[in-house]
């Protein structure tokens, strides 16, 4: 099987809102994370 | 039709179209989730006044007992790893993705009913022992499935989802403090609410990623992708068994260079706190050092992608010995920032220090792929992941033995940490000279190439 096919959109095939979805099921939750671990640093080494 | 087959390897080949790029969200799913183990001591206080609510009263849980908790967790985390790679490599991602799922949720479940019913065995056996498979069969389960879905950038790849484990942290550490507040009442420590709403929500996640992810069809290669006629000398095309990969000189080599990178920074992870405000006194303020601690938080997720995604280019044997050269000279600086009182020189350091740490466990996948093949890199992996569970034993230990040692012998809490610091270093130099003896592997030791494998070998 080529890859070329990756980006296709047939049957089984992945859509961008696929894609968005899933990263940002992922993404979201870590960014929270990220932003909370950063403000405490901050707000403590003022 | 058997009950649970769509768990099944082959009920999980994507269909023509499928992105590959779907495949690391699924990773990070169990990854993020599995993290939470970082994040475990935030449970620690509040458990030690379940009956005296405002302060510990007799019958309550000492520090010392719920200690055990996250070092059973991290024990059990190597065991299964190790003893169920094979069964992990062989069973497909999504089985054992359910199956790490069922046994983190679940294990925080259990842990749940003992902290309701006070009992300390229950709760080492839901998150210890329950947790702790569910940890080891997450660690995993990703690792051999996303190699195969980027052999361009196995490292990026790898580094992507190892991430997400040094992510875990940072949302399980506000998330179960939020829930405990919420939770909580004057006559009540949310815990055990805490650990129901965690187990389901981490259940849920996990079981998202086991949905989406997919392997890849035989023969599949990205596209404007072909393997390299003539591959680097390190990367092999050939594939090692997980028994026969145990009898290597290699496998060992790696299994020193990964525990020696993690004894050399686990040590200081866990005094880091303590070790800024007594090397810079007056300087470092408790809630300060908390924020650098943080801040060590952020590198250490950083530097997995980072690094393990820069030895894509330069190549795993490279980007060790960056850690062990750099790591060296840093780790030798660090008592000159105490005696010269750069703070920012010292944070810097660390931080440095701190990403190459994750970097470490980041990259060996994919050393492991170059050295082993794809084949089985799944159970190899699992099988080293031993040389984390024997750091997290050693790097603390020289830790604290070597500062208790320094300050009976009446040296200054100030400079107590600069013998460690040396001794680390020195650590770093043992696993430069591992690095550098790292041969590829001979090919008597290569599994035969069987009709209608040949494709396996281009993934």
């Amino acid at each position: 099987m080529s890859a070329g096919a990756t980006s296709s959109r047939g049957a089984g095939g992945t859509r961008t809102l696929h894609l968005v979805l899933a990263w940002s099921f992922v993404g979201l939750p870590l960014l929270w994370g990220v932003l909370q671990t950063l403000r405490n640093a901050l707000k403590l080494f003022r | 039709m058997r009950p649970l087959s769509f768990l099944d390897r082959d009920r999980t080949v994507a269909g023509a179209g499928f992105s590959r790029w779907m495949v690391p969200p699924a990773a990070l799913c169990i990854h993020l989730c599995i993290g939470q183990v970082y994040a475990f001591s935030v449970f620690n206080l509040p458990m030690t006044r379940l009956l005296g609510i405002t302060a510990a009263a007799p019958g309550d849980w000492r520090l010392t007992e719920l200690g055990w908790i996250f070092t059973l967790a991290i024990f059990f985390l190597g065991v299964s790893a190790a003893v169920l790679g094979r069964w992990v490599e062989e069973g497909g991602p999504r089985r054992a993705m359910f199956a790490a799922a069922l046994c983190f949720g679940g294990g925080f479940l259990v842990a749940a009913a003992g902290v309701h019913l006070h009992d300390i065995w229950v709760v080492y056996f839901g998150y210890g022992v329950l947790g702790g498979i569910g940890l080891g069969l997450g660690y995993i389960s990703p690792v051999s499935t996303l190699i195969k879905w980027f052999p361009d950038r196995p490292g990026m790849a790898t580094g992507m989802a190892i991430m997400g484990f040094g992510g875990g942290a940072l949302i399980a550490s506000p998330l179960s403090v939020w829930l405990m507040g919420r939770f909580s009442t004057p006559e009540h420590v949310g815990v055990a609410e805490t650990f129901v709403v965690l187990g389901i929500v981490y259940f849920i996640f996990m079981m998202v990623g086991a949905a989406i992810v997919r392997v890849p069809a035989p023969g599949w290669r990205p596209a404007h992708w072909t393997p390299p006629v003539q591959q680097p000398k390190l990367v092999t095309s050939a594939n090692v068994h997980v028994y026969r990969a145990l009898r290597t000189p290699q496998f060992w080599l790696i299994w020193w260079v990964l525990c020696l990178n993690v004894t050399a920074g686990i040590g200081v992870l866990g005094q880091a706190s303590a070790m800024s405000q007594e090397m810079f006194p007056g300087k470092v303020s408790a809630l300060a050092a908390a924020g650098f601690v943080g801040l060590m938080s952020l590198f250490n997720m950083a530097g997995r992608f980072l690094w393990a995604s820069a030895s894509d280019l330069i190549g795993r044997k490279s980007t060790y010995f960056c850690f062990f050269v750099l790591g060296t000279v840093l780790y030798a600086l660090v008592p000159t920032t105490g005696a010269t009182g750069s703070v920012g020189l010292f944070v810097l350091c660390f931080l440095i220090i701190i990403s190459m740490y994750g970097g470490g466990f980041a990259t060996v996948p994919a050393y492991l792929k170059d050295m082993f093949g794809t084949r089985y890199v799944g159970a190899i992996h699992g099988w080293l992941i031993t040389a984390w569970s024997a750091a997290g034993v050693f790097g603390p230990v020289l830790v604290n033995y070597l500062r208790a040692y320094e300050v009976a012998r009446g040296v200054p809490k100030a400079d107590a940490y600069n013998l460690t610091m040396y001794l680390m270093a020195l650590l770093l130099v043992a696993g430069f000279f591992c690095n550098l003896f790292i041969r590829p592997v001979h090919e008597r030791h290569h599994m035969p190439v069987a009709r209608g494998d040949a494709t396996l070998l281009v993934q």
